[in-house]
């Protein structure tokens, strides 16, 4: 299922709230570098639950959860936020784009906090929004640009530190169908260059478009994994 | 839309505001008390004097006249008809002497102070209508009737006073709340008393404008033109006997104001913000409410509502507070008056805490009503945006300084809302002003204590007591004394005591001061009198004005002593010890606030013409450089214990009320630093609750919570630097114009020395207080705001 070298590992991971309602029960999965995984599944089914264990911003109640050789479920918070500037992007379905800051200061933020030299940040910065096709809106602030750019942004500051994993949630989620098309091409191109890719959705023609390897959650345990045939 | 529906509402939102309600219970709360304590002390000091001067229709202007009374014909009865006399007692023949009980009730050299006796048949009267407090009136020769504030030691119904030979039995204690006389006798009486003194006589005056000090003395004025020239020798106005009578608990009041003032202007601010914010906070839930069909007055009262409901906590609270604070002060009230509890008026506790609520209402008001007539959908829609707030350019320009991300981002924080950071800015420079001034206080009280206690020289007092081996007759303990136990008899012998200390080395030098009292023209059992003799060099004074006595004929007053007899420095007094006058130049104004401030200081050689019968003599010793004072004080009584006197190291002066003064300073600038702080905390609860989504990005990209904590603190710091170069000026702007208030209640002016107390470090130290209010705000939600749990806030548009 997974090559020999895994970037993700879950083992045995359950996550219960207050409640006792438990999002993921008993999840093993392993999640191989270059792969880009889609996870789906209906609503409540744990799929943001396991977004937030990888990215550090929730612990599980039981089993553990590695990325990239690192425990994330012992990290403390100072260590959770070195290992997010360091090893993770996040691309969000409204984007969570800083509205007072311009597009190049949205970039820049992640180097900006890990100490990057202003020199070095700057010209990765540019380099990304020239890639992303955003360059020309620099300067402005991301409440002028349409939802697609908006995502491009989103994309680029998620990439600003070389992370060696992107987490995606809902990306096209808010995007209408032709900046939804571009953020799917988008996501493919990154992984074709080998950025591995974890992306939660609803959207099956998102998922069948961008992933190499696809998982179906139904009450916190996976229900299905496939890999794709092809995209 | 139902009153229970509403009633719901305004619950619902005080509940969900825990932080804000807190906020605003404890901001009214302290208002509150304050406002009660400096309201209820102006009032309640001033009124156990005012109820009885009222009753007894005492006289505003109390005139002394040279001569007698029955030779000066009519015109002491025409000088009733001199415009603004609204009525007039007298005239009443009067004669300053000093009445001995007998041996047993006096001290050993217990010398005791003239006395002002009238003659008066009745203590009924138009003006000054005494208050017998216990037995009768002087029916006959023979008989004195004593005024309760000026009993000789002892003395009591019954008891034989001697002037003279004139033998005098006490059938009366009476009270004249105005201190017209010492004492009362039949008018037969004072002929026999005054022998050969020169006699006098007074006029007791009521004019029909009398509030203020400049219409007592238009008064004056036009009862000195209808009077013969030169025959007032003196007059007393009954505001400076109202002022003696409650100067501790009036110095009180200037500084209490000012707190209350600092309090209901704070309440008013940060029941501003606090309400603005709740407002703002919840404009999503106006529109809801509106949706469902509120009316905006429905929606407006909710929040004036919700304002209310910890500001009447807070009243409550603070109403309570401030009448615990009142006890200890209204104590020395009744003490003065000799009454039993003085309270704070029930109108105070009623007016003052209506007043509050009228302003927490007010300060609800505004927010409340203008997010209740924005239009429900923009209401709506602006609830469910996350503002990116104002100030983008210079945020921006803030966002490229070379500093750590964390802490540009703070930079700019402020001017996301500006208002908001402008709000805050106020509160906390409002502690600031509030810690300016208590440190200026607090430096002002100490220095007051030092210089205002000229009888505190040297390193080494010496006190004479009585020589061991010449006991009185008839005394306690005369005849079986034993050694240790102080015996009284004769005072030590001050030439023996001066030759003790001249021979003890280790001394630099020595002055001797005595103390007596003694007649000034005008005032009513006269002044007290400290002779110096020797060096005075090293005598701790403090100038008011012009310098200290430096020749024969020169003397030194307080101010007090200067206002009660219309004398400026540079002009003459005299004085008089029975039937002798001397005549002293005030030659300086100074600061004395010993012996109610009417303390005459002087060279020996000034006043020997007198022959004043001095009190046992202190010295005051100045030991060598290097020498120990401790352990010269522990030979020097050594060496003049079996002379009758005993030494030992100066103390600084204690005062009980100045002691009570900083312990209320102190509790009132916490009071108000902690709402500073609580403000801070608000607004930061309220940016944080705002920027939640923000601070999950923040966080999503590898923010630590110590960059979180830094953020915050800084954005709060920058408006602590604002608001403490704001605040501090005017503190100490505000304490320049409290100190000579508080001097001016206790009928003296503070000197300039000791209320410029702020020195370039205590500034530089003084200017940090803003940050530290604002980081100490802001450090608790700092630290929630760094562990916020923001996954789901990362999710939402």
């Amino acid at each position: 299922m997974t090559g020999p070298e895994p970037l993700i590992e879950l083992n045995d991971v359950g996550r219960t709230y207050d409640d006792d309602r438990a999002a993921l029960s008993g999840l093993t999965l392993r999640v191989a570098r270059g792969e880009a995984l889609a996870v789906l599944g209906p609503s409540g089914s744990g799929k943001s639950t396991l977004l937030n264990l990888l990215a550090g911003l929730d612990r599980p109640t039981t089993g553990e959860v590695t990325v990239d050789g690192l425990r994330v479920d012992r990290l403390n918070e100072t260590a959770s936020a070195t290992y997010r500037r360091s090893r993770i992007g996040m691309v969000f379905q409204f984007f969570n784009l800083l509205d007072d800051l311009t597009v190049t200061d949205n970039v820049l933020l992640p180097a900006q906090l890990a100490g990057m030299p202003r020199a070095r940040a700057a010209a990765r910065a540019a380099e990304l929004l020239e890639r992303l096709g955003v360059a020309r809106h620099a300067r402005v602030h991301p409440g002028r640009l349409s939802g697609g750019e908006r995502q491009r942004v989103a994309v680029a500051r998620a990439l600003m530190n070389r992370p060696p994993l992107l987490l995606a949630d809902e990306p096209t989620g808010a995007l209408d169908t032709a900046s939804g098309a571009d953020v799917r091409d988008l996501l493919r191109e990154l992984n074709a260059e080998g950025q591995t890719i974890v992306l939660v959705t609803h959207d099956l023609a998102l998922a069948e478009a961008c992933a190499t390897r696809t998982i179906e959650l139904v009450d916190g345990r996976v229900a299905r994994d496939v890999l794709a045939v092809s995209r | 839309m139902s009153g229970g529906a509403l009633g719901r509402v305004v619950r619902a939102g005080v509940g969900r505001r825990r932080t804000q309600t807190a906020v605003m219970v404890l901001t009214t709360l302290l208002s509150v008390a304050s406002a009660v304590l400096a309201v209820g002390l102006l009032v309640a000091s001033g009124a156990p004097f005012d109820r009885a001067f009222s009753q007894q229709r005492g006289a505003h202007l109390t005139v002394r006249f040279a001569g007698s009374a029955d030779s000066a014909g009519a015109w002491p009865a025409a000088t009733a008809q001199a415009p603004g006399v609204a009525a007039a007692a007298g005239p009443f023949a009067l004669v300053s002497v000093r009445l001995r009980t007998d041996g047993t009730a006096t001290p050993p050299g217990f010398e005791p102070p003239p006395l002002t006796v009238v003659g008066r048949a009745s203590a009924a009267g138009a003006v000054d209508a005494v208050t017998l407090v216990e037995g009768r009136w002087a029916q006959a020769a023979g008989e004195v009737v004593l005024e309760r504030g000026s009993r000789p030691p002892g003395a009591e119904v019954g008891t034989r006073l001697t002037a003279g030979s004139v033998v005098l039995t006490v059938v009366g204690i009476a009270g004249s709340a105005g201190e017209s006389a010492d004492a009362w006798v039949v008018p037969a009486q004072l002929t026999a008393l005054a022998g050969e003194r020169p006699t006098a006589f007074q006029m007791l005056y009521r004019f029909t404008a009398a509030d203020t000090r400049a219409e007592v003395e238009a008064g004056r004025g036009a009862i000195v033109a209808a009077a013969p020239a030169g025959a007032v020798v003196g007059a007393r106005s009954y505001l400076d006997v109202r002022e003696t009578a409650q100067e501790n608990t009036a110095a009180f009041v200037p500084f209490v104001t000012a707190f209350a003032l600092l309090g209901l202007a704070m309440s008013v601010l940060v029941i501003g913000i606090v309400v603005s914010g709740a407002v703002g906070a919840a404009t999503r839930r106006i529109g809801i409410l509106k949706a469902l069909g509120f009316t905006p007055f429905q929606v407006g009262r909710a929040y004036v509502a919700q304002a209310l409901i910890p500001g009447s906590a807070g009243v409550l609270l603070g109403v309570a507070l401030g009448n615990v604070l009142a006890v200890p002060l209204m104590a020395e009230v009744a003490e003065t008056y000799g009454t039993t509890a003085v309270l704070i008026p029930l109108w105070v506790d009623v007016v003052v805490p209506a007043a509050a609520l009228a302003v927490v209402a007010g300060a609800a008001f505004g927010p409340a009503l203008r997010a209740a007539r924005m239009p429900t959908a923009a209401v709506l829609r602006l609830g469910e945006s996350a503002a990116g707030g104002g100030g983008l350019r210079i945020r921006g320009l803030l966002g490229r300084l070379p500093l750590p991300r964390p802490v540009t981002l703070g930079l700019a924080a402020p001017f996301a809302r500006p208002a908001r950071a402008a709000s805050t800015a106020a509160a906390v420079a409002f502690g600031a002003l509030a810690v300016t001034f208590a440190v200026g206080l607090g430096s002002t009280l100490v220095a007051v204590k030092t210089d205002g206690d000229p009888d505190k020289g040297g390193d080494v007092t010496v006190r004479t007591v009585a020589r061991p081996d010449d006991p009185a007759p008839g005394r306690p303990g005369a005849e079986d004394g034993g050694p240790g136990v102080p015996l009284p008899g004769k005072p030590a012998d001050p030439a023996a005591v001066a030759a003790a200390i001249a021979a003890l080395p280790g001394t630099a030098s020595v002055y001797r001061t005595a103390g007596t009292q003694v007649e000034v023209a005008g005032l009513k059992g006269g002044a007290p009198l400290v002779a110096y003799e020797g060096s005075t060099a090293g005598s701790p004074h403090t100038m008011v004005s012009g310098r200290w006595f430096a020749a024969v004929g020169e003397a030194v007053a307080p101010t007090r002593f200067l206002r009660a007899t219309g004398v400026r420095v540079g002009d003459t007094v005299t004085l008089s010890e029975q039937g002798r006058t001397v005549r002293v130049r005030i030659v300086g104004e100074v600061f004395d606030l010993g012996g109610d401030g009417m303390t005459l200081r002087s060279d020996t050689a000034s006043v020997a013409a007198l022959r004043p019968p001095y009190m046992p003599a202190d010295f005051a010793v100045t030991v060598a450089p290097g020498t120990d004072p401790a352990d010269y004080a522990e030979r020097l009584d050594a060496a003049v214990s079996p002379l009758g006197a005993e030494a030992a190291v100066t103390e600084a002066g204690k005062s009980s009320v100045i002691r009570a003064m900083q312990a209320l300073i102190v509790m009132l600038t916490l009071m108000l630093v902690v709402v500073a702080c609580l403000g801070v905390l608000n607004t930061v609860v309220l940016d944080t609750r705002d920027r939640v989504r923000d601070l999950g990005v923040y966080k999503a990209l590898g923010m630590t919570p110590r960059q979180t904590v830094v953020q915050v603190l800084t954005s709060v710091g920058t408006i602590g630097l604002v608001a403490g170069a704001v605040g501090v000026p005017l503190g100490v702007a505000l304490h320049r114009q409290v100190m000579p208030a508080m001097g001016r209640a206790v009928g003296t002016t503070i000197p300039s020395a000791d209320i410029d107390v702020y020195g370039a470090p205590l500034l530089a130290l003084l200017a940090t207080a803003g940050v530290v209010i604002a980081t100490a705000g802001a450090l608790l939600p700092a630290g929630w705001a760094a562990g916020a749990a923001t996954a789901r806030a990362l999710r939402a548009e």
